[in-house]
């Protein structure tokens, strides 16, 4: 009876490590984005089906690990972006908040992510502020910023003789840092910028601010806004005969659902700079086919592809660690592991958090260029990884000075 | 060259006739809503989304059925009227006893359902929509390019803002309609069909709403949420103007187009709230709005 008891209390003992051990190690990845207004095509619910295929490629099971995706919606306004991420830090138990376009939001994020020792997947959103001045031991910033667009795009135009710049730009984080950002890379390369006016987000009519645009002469108007914003501004700068007059927009952030809302007709000759493009290479098309199977008709923009990107990487340093635990760790994680999956390659986290990978400067075609649906861009200039983003040097993020 | 607070006098012109293009959507959005709360007493918060629909129809009868935009502008309005007359019958006509705020709640409610759908079926990114062939181009006018198809913005919601003012003030059936809000039981004592009058009054001020969003389509970006972007923006009109008063939302929707025009070249970081900061002056000073009647 006695070796009986013995038995059972040895087998309880065993069992009960042995489940414990089995126990898979628990991340929730929750997906802040804005699902209702003029950002939710470049991201949204988009990003939340990349999210999923992430974590279905990454497969957790083999790595013994049990991730959950939740999301919610922004709505573009910093104070509900960070309330939302710090009830889901603090009540629902998640680990990292990816995604989150809108620079204003997403530096509010920043913060709250730092103070509760969690980690920020920056896809959507573009101020290189992230990583510089309010660079943040807790974020990677994964597909673009506005240093690299401003690199890409206002570089390439000054060296074809756009010298003399406008900049109409979005009033708020984004548009400033865009703006600033180009503006040095306009002066730097022998350029000048004439002026500029600030217009508040999601207007509808842009004819005032292209009336004052057209008055400065400029031969570019650099639009440093994104979204429906970018679309209205086109949309009647054609009617105002902005480009007949020899004027030119350069679209500093332009992604692909806008030249599908825009159409080729108004859009041909966009010159824009961008990291990736669905119709690329095999990988990206073969993804993109998975993708639209959950959003038919629609084209995935740089923003989906590197909410993607970004939680692969961001799982693969989880297992390697063995807990999601501590972000900053995780982070850390992230920097030593070179990146490397389907959609941009190889590549690295930079020590400000940057991910470094090439960039390309497209143009869209004009409606007879266009084959198929979504056939939009061609290949004007590949950027090295090197040369697309900003250097550590002119970072001015106190990781940076820190590491020395 | 003369200069106005260091802005050249031909940009100012410029900005003042941008102002007042921009003011005519106003008052056409305006009317529809002044018209449909002075008759039926119903704040019609769905009206976005009903100008919303008329770009859309627009987009869609080019798309699929080839039909441009003159037959667009035509016939929009009548299709997007009847599934306003559908909302009347079924919901809007049980609760006109009750409190403003039941149909407020209702039209919001609505306008949210019909803003999600479309974005479900479209997408937020919007639509192309392109400026029909005969109104391209445009001409020079010394101080600014106007291009032709802002011209025909202008002098048609003029005609169009007329026309219902004439109708409403001045005609025998508008001065029905006028009676039947006053006092229903005595008009239908001589024989006139209110309900029908007042279901048909609401149809045709959703027609209006969806006249602008057709209007709109080839300027602005045809997309689920272009109505809600600007209905706040003309509720504040309306207020301004007076509710339920035509002629106030037609002359505050002018009047407030040119004034953001301006504060989009002297201030454009203020061009978003402007008109919110009138309304608030207006409300102290005249609670009723420039034009309204005080109860």
């Amino acid at each position: 009876m006695r070796l009986a008891g013995s038995l059972a209390f040895a087998l309880t003992v065993l069992f009960g490590t042995a489940a414990q051990a089995q126990n898979p190690i628990p991340v929730k990845i929750g997906v802040l984005s804005d699902m209702s207004s003029l950002y939710a095509d470049i991201s949204g619910p988009g990003s939340v089906v990349a999210a999923k295929m992430a974590v279905h490629d990454f497969n957790p099971a083999a790595h013994n690990m049990k991730v959950d995706v939740v999301s919610a919606d922004h709505q573009n306004k910093p104070d509900v972006g960070s309330s939302i991420a710090r009830q889901w830090f603090d009540v629902d138990h998640v680990d990292a908040i990816a995604d989150v376009p809108t620079s204003s939001v997403a530096l509010a994020v920043s913060d709250v992510t730092r103070e509760k020792n969690k980690v920020l997947l920056i896809s959507g959103a573009a101020s290189s502020d992230l990583t510089g001045p309010k660079c943040s031991p807790n974020s990677v910033h994964w597909t673009y910023d506005t240093w690299m667009l401003a690199n890409g795009t206002g570089k390439a135009l000054v060296k074809t003789g756009g010298d003399t710049w406008f900049f109409i730009t979005a009033d708020y984080a984004f548009g400033h840092a865009l703006e600033r950002d180009t503006a040095a890379v306009v002066t730097a390369n022998g350029g000048k910028v004439l002026g500029h006016v600030l217009v508040p987000l999601n207007t509808a009519d842009f004819s005032s601010f292209l009336l004052q645009a057209q008055q400065s002469h400029a031969k570019i108007i650099g639009l440093a806004n994104a979204g429906g914003d970018t679309d209205n501004a086109i949309k009647q700068g054609a009617e105002f005969g902005i480009t007949a007059g020899g004027q030119h927009f350069a679209g500093l952030l332009v992604f692909i659902p806008d030249v599908e809302a825009l159409g080729l007709k108004t859009a041909q000759g966009l010159v824009l700079t961008s990291t990736w493009y669905w119709d690329m290479n095999a990988a990206n098309r073969a993804w993109t086919k998975r993708w639209q199977a959950e959003r038919p008709g629609k084209f995935p923009s740089m923003v989906v592809a590197g909410v993607y990107s970004s939680i692969l990487h961001y799982l693969k340093a989880v297992a390697a660690l063995g807990s999601a635990a501590d972000g900053k760790a995780v982070v850390e994680k992230m920097k030593q592991m070179p990146t490397d999956d389907p959609l941009f390659g190889k590549g690295q986290v930079g020590v400000d958090g940057t991910v470094t990978h090439p960039a390309y400067l497209f143009e869209v075609k004009s409606p007879a260029e266009s084959k198929y649906p979504g056939d939009d861009f061609k290949l004007r200039a590949t950027i090295p990884a090197d040369e697309a983003f900003r250097p550590l040097k002119d970072d001015n993020c106190p990781l940076v000075s820190a590491a020395k | 060259m003369v200069e106005v607070f260091g802005i050249p006098s031909y940009a100012l012109f410029g900005q003042l006739l941008i102002g007042l293009i921009n003011g005519s959507f106003y008052a056409l959005l305006s009317l529809g809503l002044a018209v449909i709360f002075g008759m039926l007493d119903v704040i019609n918060f769905a009206h976005g989304a009903q100008y919303m629909m008329g770009a859309f129809a627009a987009y869609l009868m080019l798309q699929y059925l080839g039909l441009d935009y003159w037959v667009a502008l035509v016939i929009v309005p009548f299709l997007i009227a009847a599934t306003g007359i559908v909302i009347e019958r079924l919901f809007l006509q049980h609760i006109r006893k009750l409190d403003h705020l039941y149909g407020l709640i209702l039209t919001f409610g609505l306008a949210l359902i019909i803003e999600g759908l479309f974005r479900n079926e479209f997408g937020s990114s919007g639509k192309p929509y392109q400026i029909p062939a005969l109104l391209q181009g445009g001409r020079n006018l010394g101080f600014m390019f106007l291009p032709n198809y802002r011209a025909w913005v202008i002098a048609f919601s003029l005609v169009v803002c007329f026309a219902t003012w004439f109708a409403i003030e001045r005609t025998r059936l508008g001065s029905y309609l006028r009676a039947a809000t006053e006092n229903p039981a005595l008009v239908r004592a001589f024989g006139i069909n209110v309900p029908r009058m007042v279901t048909l009054t609401y149809g045709f001020g959703v027609g209006l709403a969806a006249l602008a969003g057709v209007m709109a389509a080839p300027i602005y970006n045809v997309s689920p949420q272009m109505g809600s972007d600007l209905i706040i923006v003309v509720f504040a009109v309306v207020v301004i103007g007076g509710m339920g008063s035509i002629l106030g939302a037609i002359l505050t929707g002018f009047a407030l187009g040119v004034i953001e025009g301006l504060t989009k070249v002297f201030f454009p970081e203020a061009s978003s709230t402007v008109i919110f900061v009138i309304m608030a002056i207006v409300l102290l000073i005249r609670p009723a709005g420039l034009f309204g009647r005080t109860a």
